[in-house]
């Protein structure tokens, strides 16, 4: 469990950070929390050359709101948006979502940004801020640029984010006491999910089905015509890509999104 | 060293014994303040200037090759050397366990299994080994693998084609026409116990020094040879030891967690063909091992001829991924059960035929399916029983002994089999068992197989669990929940069962110090059970010397050269008989040395374990204690302890689980459990072997599986994919005490190591399939996983 060789730079800012990435191209990696990046390394399924810690930044660990939006810094660690007052009563989805994440250790030291960044197709957050239909901002040598969290996934463990960007904030509708719950399916308590859901109001999002987290458009329009949760929920699998693995079957996930959209729906709006 | 003495043990008086007492674990502040010494953490002056190893391991399951080119790696920074099987001096590995597949310590023009060692390589620093072992390159030439047991079993694929055979070893029988006279229902099924990896927290682990015979370690400063100056050392293998004229001279320490190093030096003898006196085994802690550590395997024999070669000390850690793919696995066997009687729910005949997946190479699992055939029958009066019985390699990890190694499977497939016998015929599964169940026995009773059971009251077990867990309320539950067709049914298992532990022999020696001190050698190798503190109550409730000031020596072979070591449960039974036995030996021992300085008929004396020595009975002044008789002269004695017999411990498990129908998902509400092992000596060390078989029992029903792909590749080689539960997944559990002492020990002590996992996991499984069994599922193969779960419930549609 011994990683290849890299070089390690702990960032002093944003701006250090973008420069060493600019000079290092896509042979450097930043290193944020490390919860998905430092295990590939150990297994030798990455090998950066460069480390680029920015984990240290305060400037990236922030939750503010602004007006109708909460801005939460990248290197917003799980727990700080598990607990935060702002975050649980601002977009109360985020929290929830937060709080699901593997373990004590994995949320004190994983980020939102990582998170993304990652883009694991079974992931957390990034299902719940699919749903919230929250904006990417990004940093880059050129400045800043925003990309809407439906266009920012691609494909597995594949963002718009490009080698010489950095992920420096999220921004998100505030939904108030908006009817939303978050719940992951997964055999054991620290496991990954094999599906996972959020529901926000009467918009759907899916974690496990298929190569990024994608949002149950059949089951949303059902709802948007007036439609009843058993209704939305028997369409949630409608447009997926499901894998079959040694996780689950494809069929199998299709049940569960299927059940576990139901649910959430009912949990989300008998609150 | 004193001669053994026969003691009278009426001699001793008793006050208040200490024995059945919850005193706290010795060792816990030293494990929990991070002051205990894995074999990785070793700082031992003999290791400066250590070379660190790493394997080389096959990415194919199975493929032959003809070169390994390893000069790249050579060449890499730090590298000491690479060595392939030709390179290691050492004799060709030997047959193991009768079979005629011989597994050697690097692999020889073939692999046939993914995680299969073809070279190690050897560097300054463990880091520069794990680059330089990426730039190993071997021209595999893949060969088809063979996964499946039944594809094992038609031979189309053959792993050791001189054999002619996939099968190892068999213990067949002519099947009985007969078998199932007088029956009036009989069901079949076939059933998989799942394989599993032992996991323990710490991996496999080895550090290796060859130091000339005659030299004294002084224990401080360096040894008196000078580790050879790496520049002379050989690049690339083809070494041949730093200096062959003396290499008689050179005696071999060999550090590794184990479960018996007594066990390990025979190994190690074997393997290099050395004189006994040329090995020195030394255990530090050990982090679990789960029956997996029990000897050398070839990784460890690879290591300490690598030290041999290199003429340098040799360290190696695996990683968990190793550990996962390499370290042997568990149970993996494919039975299939047919049991008969008579639709009133009389049992009469059993028959358990057992395929079991060996894995690549012999190992222990040429052994398992003996225990369990011997338990085929456990608990119950059946009139007839048959066992077949046949072990075959396939091109996976190789398969071992894991917690029970072979008695779990036997209780699996009988528990599943009563139950669903229970299902054929409508009758309750608990009333089926208590109509069926042995009856209570005092004197030993010989079963269908040739066990004979020491003592046991299986009924009463089965009675008392059903009225802790309100069995009938809970009936009452689970029907009111159907009739209402809720999201969550509850489902009740049962499993009675019985199980062999201990038999053979074992050594202790007690050693009192001037100090009023006391050390207990053993020939028994704790890992994490609490050995210290058991055998520690032992000594001080014949003796009186506190707890705290008696020490437990094992795992050292110059310090206790004979020994069985851990596994099998028999530690307590066997080894803490024979600490008893030394302890009332030092007894006696002080008694003629007292008798000697007062010149009194030693019968006239007592032992006084209120002020730990020995005073003239009836005259409480005249008294002289342990400390003062061993300054004079060493006070010490060594005892033998030979089992009349195995012993049998028993026990029922009641598992309360909620199923959601929707999704399959299995919650484990409840189990309580009765595991009968005899008198207890710790009640709270007995409660966390317990606590632990229990958690590894119900993770073989619901979480755990190793799994390999069609082309063997492992598909479960991290944490990650790996089931294991945390505390998050399980329920306090409700245990109930019972103690049919044995006969066979003057502890009254069967084993408690392994009962809790053996009885659980059927529980358990049971539990799930009652849950369901209203739609119609009879049986679902283990881990009962909710994709697996929600599957069988809708094939029912």
């Amino acid at each position: 469990m011994i990683p290849a060789p890299f070089d390690y730079v702990r960032a002093a800012s944003v701006a250090q950070a973008l420069d060493v990435l600019h000079d290092h191209g896509d042979r450097a990696r930043l290193l944020a929390g490390g919860q998905s990046l430092l295990p590939m390394m150990k297994l030798r399924l990455a090998a950066p050359e460069m480390l680029v810690d920015i984990s240290d930044l305060d400037e990236l660990r922030f939750v503010r709101r602004d007006g109708e939006t909460v801005a939460i810094g990248g290197g917003t660690r799980y727990a700080d948006l598990a607990l935060s007052d702002v975050i649980r009563q601002s977009v109360p989805l985020i929290a929830r979502a937060a709080r699901r994440v593997g373990d004590a250790q994995v949320r004190y030291r994983g980020t939102l940004g990582g998170a993304l960044a990652h883009a694991d197709p079974a992931g957390d957050l990034p299902t719940a801020i699919l749903a919230l239909d929250g904006t990417i901002v990004i940093s880059g040598p050129h400045g800043t640029r925003t990309v809407a969290a439906a266009d920012f996934f691609i494909d597995y463990y594949t963002t718009a984010l490009a080698a010489d960007e950095i992920l420096t904030e999220v921004r998100i509708p505030v939904t108030g006491a908006e009817k939303c719950w978050y719940d992951r399916f997964s055999e054991r308590s620290a496991g990954w999910p094999i599906v996972a859901v959020a529901v926000a109001g009467t918009r759907i999002a899916l974690a496990g089905m298929g190569a990024t987290p994608l949002r149950a458009v059949a089951a949303e329009d059902v709802l948007a015509a007036g439609g009843d949760f058993a209704g939305a929920a028997e369409l949630a699998a409608e447009g997926t890509a499901p894998v079959s693995d040694q996780r689950a079957h494809a069929d199998y996930r299709r049940h569960l999104a299927r059940v576990l959209t139901y649910r959430a729906l009912q949990r989300a709006h008998s609150r | 060293m004193a001669r053994p003495v026969t003691v009278d043990p009426v001699t001793t008086t008793r006050s208040t014994s200490i024995l059945g007492t919850r005193v706290s674990r010795i060792e816990d502040p030293r494990l929990l303040t991070g002051a205990s010494v894995f074999t990785a953490d070793l700082d031992d002056r003999r290791l400066a200037g250590t070379a660190h190893a790493v394997f080389v391991r096959s990415p194919m399951a199975h493929a032959t090759f003809t070169t390994i080119d390893t000069s790249a790696a050579a060449a890499s920074q730090g590298v000491v050397a690479v060595l392939t099987a030709s390179d290691l001096d050492i004799p060709p590995a030997t047959p193991q366990f009768g079979a005629p597949m011989v597994e050697p310590y690097l692999a020889e023009g073939v692999v046939r299994y993914v995680g299969q060692a073809v070279a190690v390589v050897l560097a300054d620093t463990e880091a520069q080994a794990v680059d330089a072992a990426e730039l190993v390159a071997v021209d595999y030439r893949p060969l088809p693998a063979v996964v499946d047991v039944s594809a094992a079993l038609r031979g189309g694929v053959v792993l050791f084609p001189d054999a002619g055979t996939n099968i190892a070893s068999a213990q067949e029988t002519a099947p009985d026409p007969a078998l199932f006279d007088g029956c009036e229902v009989v069901v079949t099924q076939q059933i998989v116990n799942n394989r599993v990896a032992p996991a323990p927290m710490e991996g496999r682990a080895a550090a290796a020094v060859w130091l000339p015979r005659n030299s004294e370690y002084d224990g401080e400063g360096v040894a008196t040879t000078t580790p050879p100056d790496r520049s002379e050392n050989p690049l690339g293998g083809g070494g041949s030891g730093p200096n062959s004229a003396v290499d008689d001279d050179l005696r071999l320490t060999l550090w590794l967690p184990n479960q018996g190093a007594q066990t390990v030096k025979k190994n190690v003898v074997d393997a290099f063909g050395i004189d006994a006196d040329r090995v020195h085994v030394i255990t530090p802690d050990v982090g679990g091992a789960f029956g997996a550590k029990f000897g050398a395997e070839p990784d460890h024999i690879v290591i300490a001829a690598a030290a041999r070669v290199l003429g340098r000390p040799v360290r190696w850690s695996e990683t968990r991924s190793e550990n996962l793919t390499v370290m042997p696995h568990g149970r993996a066997q494919y039975q299939t059960v047919s049991i008969g009687g008579t639709r009133d729910g009389r049992m009469i005949a059993y028959r358990l035929d057992v395929t079991q997946d060996a894995g690549a190479y012999p190992r222990l699992a040429l052994e398992t399916p003996h225990g369990t055939a011997l338990m085929a029958p456990g608990v119950y009066a059946f009139d007839r029983c048959e066992v077949s019985t046949r072990c075959v390699l396939t091109t996976t990890t190789p398969v071992g002994a894991f917690r029970g190694a072979g008695r779990p499977e036997a209780t699996a497939a009988l528990e599943r089999a009563v139950d669903l016998f229970a299902a054929e015929i409508g009758m309750d599964p608990a009333a089926l068992r208590r109509r069926n169940l042995l009856p209570r026995f005092t004197s030993p009773f010989t079963s269908l197989t040739g066990a004979v059971y020491d003592s046991g009251d299986y009924p009463a077990a089965l009675d008392r669990v059903l009225a802790a867990a309100n069995y009938l309320a809970l009936r009452a539950e689970q029907a009111s929940r159907r009739r209402r067709r809720e999201d969550v049914q509850l489902g009740i298992g049962l499993s009675t069962y019985v199980e062999i532990t201990g038999s053979g022999k074992e050594n202790a020696t007690v050693q009192v110090h001037s100090d009023g001190s006391a050390t207990v050698f053993t020939g028994v190798s704790p890992h994490g059970q609490g050995h210290a503190t058991a055998f520690a109550m032992i000594v001080a409730d014949r003796l009186g010397i506190p707890v705290q000031k008696i020490d437990l020596v094992w795992g050292d072979t110059d310090l206790v050269p004979r020994g069985g070591g851990t596994g099998g449960s028999r530690s307590l039974q066997l080894g803490g008989a024979a600490a008893d036995g030394a302890a009332l030996a030092v007894a006696e021992l002080a008694k003629k040395r007292a008798g000697e300085l007062w010149e009194v008929d030693p019968a006239d004396l007592v032992i006084d374990t209120e002020r730990a020595g020995v005073s003239v009975a009836g005259i409480p002044d005249r008294f002289v204690t342990f400390a003062e008789l061993a300054a004079e002269e060493e006070l010490s004695a060594k005892h033998l302890f030979a089992a009349e017999g195995a012993t049998f411990p028993f026990g029922a498990h009641l598992a309360v689980v909620e199923v959601d129908i929707a999704t399959g998902k299995v919650r484990l509400v409840r189990l309580v459990s009765i595991d009968d092992a005899g008198t207890v000596v710790n009640p709270m060390l007995a409660e966390g072997q317990r606590h632990g078989g229990l958690a590894q029992g119900v993770a073989q029903a619901l979480y755990e599986e190793a799994t390999f792909d069609e082309d063997g590749n492992p598909l479960t080689a991290t944490f990650a994919d790996y089931g294991i539960p945390t505390a998050a997944d399980l329920p306090a559990f409700d245990l109930l005490d019972m103690e049919t002492p044995t006969p066979y020990n003057v502890l009254g002590a069967k084993g408690i190591g392994e009962a809790a996992t053996i009885g659980a996991t059927p529980a358990v499984q049971n539990a799930v399939i009652d849950a369901v069994s209203y739609l119609g599922v009879r049986h679902i193969d283990m881990p009962l996983t909710p994709q697996r779960v929600w599957r069988a419930i809708r094939e029912t549609d």
